[in-house]
């Protein structure tokens, strides 16, 4: 198991990358900046799953909370809506 | 093929896959017709009144709220209701904050709390408009959420599930647990309604 980069609180950006199959990462959050809200555990990667390897060192997952008007410039609600995602350690980092 | 109303329509391509792949898994021996409609049975028989009784029982009793909302999985365990293979997270409605849920890559949903998903949480318009124009979508189901009322999106992309907790509607007080999960509609745990009391 690969060991948590990051803590609640901590601000994080995902990697803005475009690699080929299974990713879990939605497109429109990538190179996005939030904020760690929790660190849910450790998973095996679903990249590799998909790929019918074993996924392993598990890679630790965080539920991320992005502003919604960091996400979506002309977002037209208020600016304290949020948006909560989980994104794997290895899409992570520090912003 | 035939429809409900009788209506011939070809087969279209995901149920000629799930046949063809179903029919391979029988012949090889991997699986046998039996098991396959026990799954089925067994799915059918899971229903959001599942999920209700989760919600009601955290609306009478403070501490089994918190337990709830630090650990989803455990709490439901203690309820005798099994979620293998998943980490549930219960998200709690309050005055100020209202959580809503969607999975936006597929359809990811708490199927052993609330059963089948319907069609609209899995369809495009959902799913792409729900983390884009949350307050619009709400709206045009019927829910208005006041502008001072911060709106938090889950969208379940991974290995989590998620339940919200809505408020317990006022004048309810003495109310039976079975009383007021009759209140916790399938929606009220997505997040796309609010439980309806006697004064609303």
């Amino acid at each position: 198991m690969n060991e948590a980069k990051f803590r609640p609180g901590e601000r994080v950006r995902v990697l803005k990358a475009y690699p080929p199959g299974h990713i879990r990462t939605p497109h429109y959050i990538r190179g996005c900046v939030g904020e760690v809200e929790r660190i849910c555990g450790a998973f095996p990667n679903p990249e590799e799953l998909a790929q019918m390897r074993s996924g392993l060192p598990a890679q630790p997952l965080y539920r991320v909370r992005f502003l919604q008007k960091n996400v979506w410039p002309d977002y037209a609600g208020p600016a304290t809506d949020v948006l909560e995602i989980e994104i794997y350690q290895h899409w992570l980092e520090p912003a | 093929m035939s429809d409900e109303q009788g209506k011939y329509r070809p087969l279209s391509y995901f149920q000629l896959m799930e046949i063809s792949l179903r029919e391979l898994l029988v012949e090889k021996g991997i699986l046998t017709n039996e098991q396959v409609d026990a799954e089925v049975e067994n799915m059918r028989s899971r229903t959001p009144e599942r999920g209700a009784k989760v919600v009601a029982h955290a609306w009478v009793d403070p501490a089994y709220r918190k337990r709830l909302l630090e650990n989803g999985t455990k709490a439901c365990e203690e309820l005798g209701l099994d979620v293998p293979a998943l980490k549930l997270v219960a998200v709690e409605n309050t005055p100020q904050t209202h959580n809503a849920i969607v999975c936006t890559l597929c359809s990811c949903y708490p199927r052993m709390l609330l059963g089948i998903p319907p069609d609209w949480y899995k369809s495009r318009n959902y799913r792409s408009r729900m983390v884009r124009e949350p307050r619009k979508v709400l709206d045009e189901m019927g829910l208005k959420l006041s502008p001072g009322v911060q709106i938090r999106v889950h969208d379940s992309t991974a290995d989590m599930r998620y339940l919200v907790l809505p408020m317990r509607p006022a004048g309810t007080e003495g109310w039976s647990e079975e009383r007021l999960a009759s209140l916790v509609s399938r929606d009220c745990m997505i997040g796309v309604a609010v439980p309806k009391g006697p004064a609303d």
